[in-house]
């Protein structure tokens, strides 16, 4: 299923987007497939929002090409969000309805007759497992429920293309799997996934394909597999000294992998052989608090490619 | 009743409808009791004061203060309840529920989710106004066929104050002003409205603030309706004024909303 195959649902062109004198989205390039889980990563204020909400045809595009299903949001900006499904950041629940009765009202923005929307919305809440929580009020749920209602009421309207914007941002983890499991049969059902996150974690498990962005540009694009590979060594040292001592051990273990960078709190040593890299630090004497040779993320790519973290 | 479509503003209103029905009960209550306490309180207490004085006749072209008071309530009901409506609410859908976004992000346009609240307030208008001619209704002295007409003028006035309002709660970037729209607005137009005496009463300069706040218009309608008397230039003047406040303040909501959702 990485949909390599399948025909282009949304397609970008030196897409750009200006709020006044700042240019939020400057002019990136990207192409979506039917049924493949596409990720916008990056940090807060990569344009990442910006770019969901010109591909759900709400936000103009300020210049360049945008396209989806073929059509331009320009024109045909209500035919298109008749087929689109939207998760925003923030949930917009109505607190004061019931569980069943958001989702049901959502149906009816999408003209589906009211008895259709009331049997949907017992169906997704199935899904999202929480109907036994259809008549309860949506103040009192946790995060991670209020999350999986808005899921549910974005597929209200049988959606071809899901739009999840920083999906799991601020839930736990045991909620955020919960989540990813749902789109993960989503996606196995054939429905479009394109999410933005400035979680690696959440890139890696659920994105066939990605672009990471930072500062409105596309810096890379690739399988989370690709990207790593191209832009990492294999495996990361990661050494931590006492504190506020890193500027001072930094040249001690300069060269022993291909490539190291100094973080606040540690220094990361890029090397194919982790192991290798630490015999080689405690050979020059440089000895650290503590030592982790893992796998490179894309953490790790994004931090080579912006020379910066994703989460600060 | 499958494939007959809605048309968008409807299914907008259809989010308030599903919200009222789980206070309707309360809602129909408050809107009977309040009336009632009012024209009994002001219509029975100052106007046994009022219509024993020297000049009553004179200056209530022969009503009681009772049957003058009375009809007023419809116009100033509207307003106070459409007033409430327009601002928190709108300012909400905005900000805390965003159900403004969440209609902008379906097949539902700007001006169609404007158009849908403009609905909503109109509901809302005539079932506040409703409540009131019911009041009315049941004193023989101010039970007449006008009650019915002056129902319509009750929602004609509450819109006149909502659409303008709620173009406000739309731009605004806080609720600072909110409460002093309240005391500081609202609340003289309420008190120099026509409805609790005649502005002739009231030094020239005075009478002139009467004249520019909608809701005398509505008084002066609502009162009309139900005894006659007006011309029906008044009429239209009075009607015109209140369409032109209504018009234009939708007309800036369906900007600024447009501006809004769709940046």
């Amino acid at each position: 299923m990485s949909g390599s195959e399948g025909t282009a649902v949304i397609t970008a062109k030196a897409l750009t987007k200006r709020f006044g004198d700042f240019e939020a989205v400057k002019g990136t390039d990207f192409e979506v497939r039917a049924g493949e889980a596409f990720g916008f990563l990056g940090p807060n204020g990569a344009g990442k929002s910006s770019t969901m909400r010109m591909i759900g045809a709400v936000s103009p595009v300020t210049s360049g090409e945008l396209r989806i299903f073929g059509l331009d949001p320009a024109d045909d900006g209500r035919k298109i969000r008749a087929r689109l499904g939207v998760v925003p950041q923030q949930d917009e629940l109505d607190e004061f309805l019931t569980v069943k009765d958001n989702l049901v009202i959502y149906g009816r923005y999408f003209d589906i007759p009211l008895k259709a929307c009331r049997e949907k919305a017992m169906e997704l809440l199935e899904f999202v497992q929480l109907a036994d929580r259809a008549d309860s009020k949506v103040q009192p749920l946790s995060g991670g429920m209020k999350r999986r209602v808005t899921i549910a009421r974005s597929l209200m309207s049988d959606p071809e293309i899901l739009l999840l914007d920083e999906p799991t941002t601020g839930l736990d983890p045991q909620a955020r799997h919960v989540l990813w499991d749902r789109l993960y049969r989503l996606k196995q059902q054939g429905v479009t996934l394109v999410l933005t996150t400035h979680y690696m974690d959440e890139a890696e498990q659920l994105c066939d394909r990605l672009v990471v962005m930072d500062q409105g540009e596309i810096a890379a694009e690739g399988s989370p597999a690709e990207l790593i590979r191209t832009h990492s060594p294999r495996e990361v040292l990661e050494l931590r000294f006492p504190a506020g001592t890193n500027a001072e051990h930094a040249p001690k273990v300069e060269g022993v992998g291909a490539r190291q960078e100094v973080l606040p709190d540690r220094i990361l040593i890029y090397a194919d052989d982790g192991e290798a890299a630490l015999s080689e630090v405690h050979r020059r004497q440089a000895v650290p608090e503590s030592a982790l040779v893992r796998r490179s993320t894309l953490e790790d790519v994004f931090l080579r490619l912006t020379g910066r973290t994703l989460v600060e | 009743m499958m494939g007959l479509s809605t048309p968008p503003a409807v299914r907008v209103w259809e989010h308030q409808l599903i919200l009222y029905r789980r206070i309707w009960a309360s809602n129909v209550v408050v809107s009977i009791v309040r009336p009632l306490l009012y024209v009994l309180g002001m219509g029975l207490g100052v106007g046994g004061l009022v219509d024993d004085g020297p000049r009553a006749d004179e200056v209530l072209d022969g009503l009681t203060y009772f049957q003058f008071f009375a009809p007023a309530m419809i116009a100033t009901t509207a307003m106070m309840v459409l007033v409430n409506d327009s601002l928190w609410p709108i300012r909400g859908g905005f900000l805390w529920n965003r159900t403004f976004f969440s209609q902008a992000a379906s097949p539902i346009s700007p001006g169609e989710i404007v158009g849908g609240v403009a609905l909503w307030h109109l509901t809302k208008g005539l079932l506040s106004s409703v409540g009131v001619a019911v009041v009315l209704a049941l004193f023989p002295s101010t039970r007449t066929w006008g009650l019915i007409p002056a129902v319509g003028v009750g929602a004609l006035t509450g819109v006149a104050f909502a659409a303008p309002l709620t173009t406000w709660a739309a731009w605004r970037e806080t609720d600072l002003s909110f409460p002093n729209i309240n005391r500081f607005v609202i609340v003289p137009m309420f008190l120099f409205s026509g409805a609790f005496y005649p502005i002739s009463q009231l030094p020239t300069w005075l009478q002139w603030f009467s004249r520019i706040t909608p809701v005398w218009h509505g008084v002066e309608l609502c009162r009309g309706a139900v005894y006659g008397g007006l011309s029906l230039g008044d009429v239209v003047v009075h009607v015109v004024y209140l369409l032109a406040w209504a018009g234009v303040g939708w007309v800036l909501a369906r900007k600024v909303f447009a501006d809004r959702l769709g940046n």
